[in-house]
């Protein structure tokens, strides 16, 4: 074997490795989310009733007619885009003031930002009864501050404004760690130079910290926006959707296990993963946003 | 940086606030679960009179101690899987050039992006007819997918970081590929796989999605789904302080893990989130 | 210990590119030899290929005889120093250092009683309890020197060892490096981008350029006698001068005055075919103010037939033991050779200027903005040709000799 056929064998064998390497996990992904997604589109092309099984036939379009007229569907998107929107905005606002505590705190760093991992740590279907029953009147202490005789979470708007607490409860430590992170990026030199400059402790951080954080701004916004999009605990434990305040998840969860349809549960199914994608695509397009870990490819 | 009084006064303040955030909600459940079941609706924060009965009640209810064997069980596993394929392929991404990497990365950012609702309906369908439908093998698979796109980041953000002139050096001073991979690589890469472990043990544990929609009976029911099935049995008068005592037995492994890795973990969430 | 050969030793990547081409060097049992050149030229690839590390495109590496194109690194018996260190940070010092014993399963007594005495030779005895994380910059470079040396390899390898540390201890362990390499007798491949460390440290300097030898030698015969342009700017500090001349009759035609020619350089001149436009070189140490040497009837350069010129100072940097002064000699002294460019960053200011540099010595009176008078041996000037780069006058002298 000549000395130039060992070269392209070592490289043709770094790259057969790399494929081994990668192909269990590779498989494994693409098992379990490749064919189902395929599998669900096929269902949402069908009538597909397990209560009527006979009824079975493919029906081409209908089940989006019919999910895209109804007034549920409507309703629950419109919810699951309000409380996406406004649970990360309060999100971003708090993680960043949380953020900016953890990074610059004087006293107690450490416990600081370990006690503030406490909501990321716990299980979200417990936090959630947590905030039940703190709701729940005669037994909750935050019901109790509230008038006799309301019930907040079977009224629409307060159990909206409950689910969003939840949520931003839960998610905001880990909103501001990721916020963290971006601020570990600003060069303190910066930061000193633009003091120096006469530049003011919010001008400094408008001008100098937020255009640097800015894609770590913009990946934290990206992921919590479409983990917000797929809310489903929260909701099911603190109203299971009551009082119009499903979720998309939510109802195709009740249309599913609830009434064991699968042609108008698949069509959820595939309009909800549109809506994520085209949410994701606009961000990229829109803001940027480049995905995490991205352009880290470098080697030895 | 030693500051006034002052500045040490404002400090203290800010950060008693963020702790009352974090604490407050925890510590509400946590005094749920201590209140006697005559006095769990009178609306006090704290307790008035303490018990423990809850906690007994929930470790003699056989629903709830299956939901917890299932959850520890299914979580070890699907981690250890998710681990194994995902250091595989992590190593692969931080360390060899092969077409198809960008691919790989592309594909994990999908799925950890992906509506698991969207899987539900369909993994529904497929595991009745595959007979997987209410066992662990089926949350087994639908957790590894998605414990790995977390795995394969932070691990090869990790692997990324350990500076592979060692390996070199390692040949040099007279090792084998293994040896050198044995006594100087995986020693160095044990903390990350450790941390990652546990971050994909938290999302494996924190399920809810799929384990009330893939199970139907307690045999493959994880702990947060059995206590969603709380609310309706009649095993107990009133559920809410078994809910609450379950809530603090599912939180506080989870909890304790964190606390104890909390530098770890940290440094494990963000990496690879702020290097766009 | 052993005789290291490389024969028509090349490197190709797959992209095509050439990164050391048809390498051909014996290394001696025992000698101190230095990869010199600016960065890309080749030199790492070379250590690399030495180690094992990267695979030999073409040609044949011999150690001690045997062809070891085909080993791994870990059967070629051969200790390398990394730039990094590359100091296992979960191993203490003693470890570390005792790592490729422990590989070669020597008995723990005896690589105790090594890993000691290399700890002696480094002077690491304090810190041989310690991790990497707790050492300075200069000690962790002497553990890695620990670990090269504590299983008495046939050869070192060292890839740029000093680069990382400050100036001052960069000097300090180079005596150190070079006290350790006599004592041992260890043949000794050392690259570095740093002139200064392959003059002081080597027996031989192997000067490379996109991955081919320009010249190999003696630190003397580099410095006085460089083949070409580019080894003529490489070695030497400051870097030598050069001017465009064009030869006129029996002198040299420059914007420094006119230089007579000697019987070396029309030798030179006529072997080549006689070119009209040359470069001239000239190093700063071979340039002295004039005045120095005015009384007494000595000349400033000791008797030797001097030529003179008279410049501007324009500006002069006093370093105590001597002084270097720049004159500024105008747009008319630019030269354009792409063989100077990677050498040297050119002698040209910003504004497109030349200057020259002359190391004068610390007592001369001369002043910035004042006229100083330069003298110099006409036979310390080099002639280049431009477009080869050749060193016309060494040509002769290797054809004389």
């Amino acid at each position: 074997m000549s000395p130039k056929a060992t070269v392209s064998e070592g490289r043709r064998s770094e790259r057969k490795l790399g494929w081994w390497l990668c192909a269990p996990a590779a498989i494994v992904m693409l098992a379990v989310t490749g064919w189902p997604i395929v599998y669900s589109v096929l269902l949402s092309l069908q009538r597909y009733d397990l209560r009527f099984p006979g009824r079975k036939a493919w029906i081409g379009l209908e089940n989006y007619g019919t999910v895209l007229t109804s007034s549920f569907w409507w309703t629950a998107f419109g919810v699951t885009l309000l409380i996406t929107v406004v649970s990360v905005l309060i999100e971003l606002v708090l993680g960043m003031a949380i953020a900016v505590v953890m990074y610059r705190t004087l006293l107690g760093r450490g416990l600081v930002r370990t006690v503030v991992l406490i909501p990321y740590g716990i299980v979200t279907v417990a936090a959630a009864y947590g905030w039940k029953y703190a709701w729940t009147p005669g037994t909750g202490w935050l019901a109790g501050l509230l008038p006799d005789g309301s019930a907040p979470l079977t009224q629409h708007w307060p159990a909206i404004f409950i689910i969003i607490l939840a949520e931003v409860w839960k998610t905001t430590p880990f909103m501001a760690l990721l916020l963290m992170a971006g601020l570990a990026l600003v060069p303190e030199d910066a930061l000193k130079a633009a003091s120096m400059d006469g530049a003011s402790a919010w001008q400094r951080f408008r001008m100098i910290t937020l255009p640097l954080m800015k894609p770590a701004i913009v990946s934290a916004l990206l992921f919590r926006i479409l983990d917000a999009f797929r809310i489903f605990d929260n909701i099911y434990v603190l109203t299971n959707g009551a009082s119009d305040t499903s979720s998309v998840s939510v109802i195709a969860y009740h249309n599913l296990i609830g009434g064991l349809n699968l042609g108008i549960g698949s069509t959820m199914s595939v309009l909800i993963f549109l809506a994520v994608a085209i949410i994701a695509f606009a961000f990229v397009k829109g803001l940027g946003a480049s995905a995490p870990g991205q352009g880290t490819g470098g080697r030895r | 940086m030693a500051g006034g009084g002052g500045r040490t006064a404002r400090w203290s303040v800010i950060n008693l606030v963020v702790l009352l955030y974090a604490l407050i909600p925890v510590a509400w459940i946590a005094s749920l679960s201590f209140k006697d079941p005559s006095s769990i609706t009178d609306g006090s924060f704290w307790p008035r009179k303490w018990t423990w009965s809850n906690y007994t009640g929930i470790f003699h209810n056989d629903d709830f101690v299956r939901g917890l064997i299932n959850s520890i069980g299914i979580g070890l596993i699907s981690t250890v899987i998710a681990i194994v394929i995902g250091t595989m392929a992590a190593y692969a991404i931080a360390r060899l050039e092969f077409p198809g990497k960008t691919a790989m990365l592309g594909m994990s950012l999908l799925i950890a992006m992906f509506p698991q609702i969207s899987l539900v309906t369909p993994l529904f369908q497929i595991e009745r007819s595959l007979g997987l439908f209410d066992t662990w093998p089926g949350l087994i698979l639908p957790y590894i997918t998605f414990a790995l796109p977390l795995t394969i980041y932070t691990l090869s953000t990790f692997f990324q970081e350990i500076p592979w002139d060692l390996e070199k050096a390692a040949k040099m001073d007279g090792a084998t590929p293994f040896q050198a991979f044995r006594m100087v690589i995986a020693p160095l890469a044990t903390p990350g796989v450790v941390t990652t472990a546990i971050l994909a043990f938290i999302v494996c544990w924190n399920d809810f999605l799929f384990a009330i929609s893939l199970t139907s009976s307690s045999r493959a029911r994880t702990a947060p789904a059995t206590i969603s099935f709380f609310t309706g049995s009649s095993q107990f008068e009133d559920p809410t302080g078994s809910i609450a005592a379950a809530a603090i037995v599912i939180t506080v492994p989870i909890v304790l893990f964190v606390l104890l890795f909390q530098r770890r973990i940290v440094s494990g969430l963000t990496s690879g989130a702020v290097k766009g | 210990m052993a005789e290291i050969v490389l024969a028509g030793v090349t490197k190709r990547y797959p992209d095509g590119t050439t990164a050391v081409d048809r390498f051909d060097l014996t290394i001696a049992d025992g000698e101190f030899i230095i990869l010199v050149g600016p960065s890309g030229c080749g030199k790492s690839t070379t250590l690399n290929m030495i180690a094992g590390l990267e695979d030999i495109t073409e040609g044949e590496l011999r150690i001690d005889g045997a062809a070891v194109n085909d080993k791994a690194p870990r059967d070629r018996d051969i200790a390398m120093v990394f730039q990094s260190y590359a100091l296992y940070p979960h191993m203490s010092v003693r470890e570390n250092i005792a790592f490729p014993l422990r590989l070669a399963k020597v008995d723990k007594a005896a690589a105790a009683a090594k890993v000691e005495e290399a700890a002696r030779m480094l002077d690491l005895h304090e810190l041989l309890d310690r991790k990497p994380a707790a050492l300075s910059g200069g000690q962790r470079q002497r553990v890695a020197m620990g670990r090269a040396i504590v299983r008495d390899p046939k050869a070192f390898l060292m890839d740029e060892p000093l680069s990382n540390l400050d100036a001052k201890l960069r000097v300090q362990m180079r005596t150190t490096i070079s006290r350790l390499q006599k004592r041992l007798g260890t043949t000794t491949v050392y690259v570095t981008h740093d002139q200064t460390e392959a003059m002081t440290l080597g027996d031989r300097i192997v000067l490379m350029r996109r991955g081919l030898v320009q010249q190999v030698g003696s630190p003397e015969e580099l410095y006085h006698h460089p083949r070409n342009l580019f080894v003529a700017g490489f070695i030497g500090s400051p870097s030598m001068n050069f001017l465009p001349a064009e030869v006129d009759g029996d002198a040299l035609t420059t914007v420094i005055g006119t230089v007579p020619l000697t019987e070396r350089m029309r030798r030179g001149l006529a072997e080549h075919g006689s070119p009209r436009r040359v470069i001239l070189g000239i190093r700063p140490e071979a340039l002295e103010d004039a005045s120095l040497g005015g009384q007494g009837g000595a000349t400033a350069l000791g008797g030797a037939a001097e030529v003179t010129f008279t410049g501007r100072v324009d500006i002069l940097e006093d370093l105590g033991a001597e002084k270097y002064a720049y004159i500024n000699l105008g747009e008319a002294g630019a030269i354009a050779s792409e063989h100077l460019a990677e050498a040297f960053q050119g002698n040209e200011t910003e504004d497109g200027q030349v200057q020259l540099v002359a190391r004068i010595a610390a007592d001369s009176p001369a002043r910035e903005g004042r006229d100083v008078t330069l003298a110099y041996d006409p036979e310390a000037v080099h002639i280049f040709e431009p477009d080869s780069g050749a060193n016309l006058t060494e040509a002769v002298a290797a054809g004389v000799a």
